[in-house]
């Protein structure tokens, strides 16, 4: 791996950030070089990365919070996990990511590729002129993050309904959606209304530092 | 009647060879196709937003309705995925048992592959067949775990439980006589092990009658022989893995390759196919059953000489026994927090895949510190391969795509999350 790692490291352009945590290669590359990567890592002798197994969005909105303060528990009392608006997110970096997961059946190796995406709206360009079948990761990401992948042949809503708005895997679009439908009796059609239930928390998310893992960091 | 010769043909989403619900829109020409425009997510549940919304282990249950034919691979890429976040390794023999219910679970999938492919094609009686074994394998889960099919049985840092030391009986009833009672019960005499082992016994005598009834029968192989060929370089670029891959003659199986578990040390071939059309992809699937009776028999081997235990002794994972609650304030305090808050997974990224029966499935899992997945991105196999559909099926007529679509082994649980 570590072979691996300063071949990444000399080949790919400048500004990438490398990371092996879990003993797996993360890349993260600026947005606009995604293509010029993409290229080397697929091209080179020693790398030839020619299967993309993955590629998915990641919104990085509420990372790091939880719905339930264990820190101040008694100023905040019981009703902790039912009304409370999440915090505001401490995550330094831009709010959504693209991550490729590339395999080299050759060479047997593999790397995650993380592009962060600064625009608004969103926008980052395809791959699927050199990964053919990123064609439908690609579209899966649009439609259930509102990424916009530029030059992409065919980008369409994949997975969600005929007709459906918004982007349904964003931290902010509630778990219990916006809209549901029924059949009506009296117009003879399905009919489309807004939700009628709340969305709930049954187990709170928390987040604890917890020290056992604390002690593992320190090592490093 | 007028003289058309284009025609636009919506396929699906109910017919019975869309596996499920797949959506085609055909575009063709005469009987030939000259489009294919796929439309999926019809099953769409969002698995991966619900799992962000519930503390790790409630979402195992999740992955056995991802793929809904082999449950259990699904669970292993999840549970594999938290033990790498969390550093927990799972005792020796819990990694036996995954890997002996990995390959009972790939004949499970590879028998409902083969009996729906051959219905497909018009060999109904096939389908009956592999039925019959299949019931063995799905008395297997529940003897094990309580349900046939959903079972929840893996966890993070082990197996939820031990294998039983005596397998379930079938009941006397007025449907059956007391003699075909004694008939039906006479291999579940003996432990779990006793009836896989018995079951492995007889299991490659009836792959041989499925080969009777398909292999050289000659409607099946002017059916598959020569239809939808994958080239290698062609298959890489579609992004292929698994049996589909391995049909090109590329020589990839994650088991070998990137060996997860305990595979490295088992022994068993990986069979390759040569010219990659939908008969060797046959041929290649049969083959994999009787490599994976080789790899239980192994299994079954070491589990019988080395008892101990199937969970990990992290106490901040693995709930504790019942009966230390009973006196034990530590148990009682670990039980609470692992049924009310659950664990918490400190903050990372990782990626876990194993060689599922359809192909690569991984897990791309991000914890940031919480007792939830911050986001879970289930990598399915079919789903790369159902891409490709258009692809393999253009110039052929509407026959051929129903081989090659079932071919591909498609199963919408995964595909469309």
């Amino acid at each position: 791996m570590k072979n691996l790692l300063r071949i990444l490291k000399t080949n790919l352009p400048k500004g990438c950030q490398f990371n092996t945590e879990h003993n797996q290669i993360t890349v993260i590359v600026p947005s606009q070089s995604i293509i010029e990567c993409c290229k080397i890592l697929k091209k080179h002798a020693e790398l030839k990365f020619d299967i993309l197994i993955d590629l998915c969005g990641v919104d990085y909105l509420s990372y790091g919070v939880g719905e339930w303060d264990t820190v101040s528990t008694t100023a905040t009392g019981y009703s902790r996990a039912t009304n409370n608006k999440p915090d505001e997110s401490k995550w330094p970096l831009p709010r959504l990511a693209v991550v490729y997961h590339l395999l080299s059946t050759h060479l047997n190796h593999r790397v995650r590729v993380k592009a962060f995406i600064e625009s608004d709206p969103p926008e980052i360009e395809s791959i699927c002129s050199i990964y053919k079948h990123a064609n439908w990761y690609e579209r899966e990401a649009y439609d259930l993050f509102g990424i916009i992948f530029n030059n992409h042949p065919d980008l369409r809503r994949i997975l969600t309904d005929y007709g459906f708005k918004g982007f349904p895997f964003r931290k902010d679009f509630p778990i219990s959606g916006h809209v549901e439908v029924r059949y009506d009796e009296a117009e003879k059609r399905c009919i489309y209304e807004p939700t009628s239930i709340d969305p709930r928390v049954t187990v709170p998310k928390v987040v604890r530092d917890d020290n056992r893992y604390l002690k593992g960091k320190e090592n490093e | 009647m007028s003289d058309l010769s284009h025609y636009t043909v919506n396929f699906g989403p109910q017919h019975p060879s869309a596996h499920g619900v797949l959506r085609l829109i055909l575009e063709l020409k005469g009987e030939v196709i000259t489009d294919v425009d796929t439309h999926i997510g019809l099953l769409h549940r969002a698995t991966e937003k619900l799992a962000e919304t519930k503390p790790f282990n409630h979402s195992i249950g999740y992955m056995d309705r991802l793929d809904y034919v082999s449950m259990m691979c699904n669970e292993h890429a999840y549970v594999m995925a938290i033990e790498q976040l969390l550093g927990v390794n799972p005792p020796k023999r819990a990694q036996y048992i995954r890997v002996m219910f990995d390959e009972m679970t790939r004949i499970l999938n590879h028998l409902m592959w083969l009996g729906a492919h051959a219905m497909d094609l018009g060999a109904v009686s096939v389908f009956l067949y592999c039925f019959q074994a299949r019931e063995d394998l799905m008395d297997c889960y529940e003897a094990v775990s309580g349900a046939r099919m959903h079972a929840t049985y893996y966890r993070p840092g082990g197996v939820y439980r031990d294998l039983p030391n005596s397998m379930p009986n079938y009941e006397p009833n007025r449907w059956r006589t007391e003699k075909e009672i004694e008939i039906l019960n006479e291999n579940r005499q003996g432990s779990l092990l006793d009836f896989i082992e018995n079951f492995i016994k007889s299991f490659p005598s009836k792959i041989d009658e499925y080969e009777n009834l398909l292999t050289d029968n000659r409607i099946w192989k002017q059916r598959t022989v020569d239809i939808g060929i994958v080239s290698p370089s062609l298959a890489r670029k579609l992004g292929f893995s698994g049996p589909m891959l391995r049909g090109s003659g590329i020589n990839w199986d994650l088991r070998k390759d990137q060996p997860y578990a305990v595979y490295n040390e088992l022994d068993f071939d990986v069979p390759l196919g040569s010219k990659g059309d939908c008969y060797d992809r046959y041929l290649i699937r049969i083959e994999e059953m009787r490599q994976s009776t080789r790899i239980i028999a192994q299994c079954i081997t070491w589990l019988r000489a080395n008892p101990g235990p199937v969970m990990t002794n992290n106490k901040k994972v693995a709930p504790p026994k019942r009966i230390k609650m009973k006196d034990d304030m530590e148990a009682l305090i670990h039980h609470f927090k692992l049924f009310t808050e659950g664990y918490i997974i400190p903050p990372g990224e990782t990626y876990a895949a194993v060689e599922h029966p359809k192909g690569e499935f991984g897990i791309y899992l991000v914890s940031d510190g919480s007792n939830k997945p911050y986001r879970l991105k289930i990598r399915p196999a079919g789903f790369t391969h159902l891409q490709a559909l258009g692809e393999l099926s253009k110039g052929l007529m509407i026959a051929d795509l129903v081989t090659i679509l079932s071919s591909i082994d498609v199963v919408f649980g995964d595909i469309d999350r």
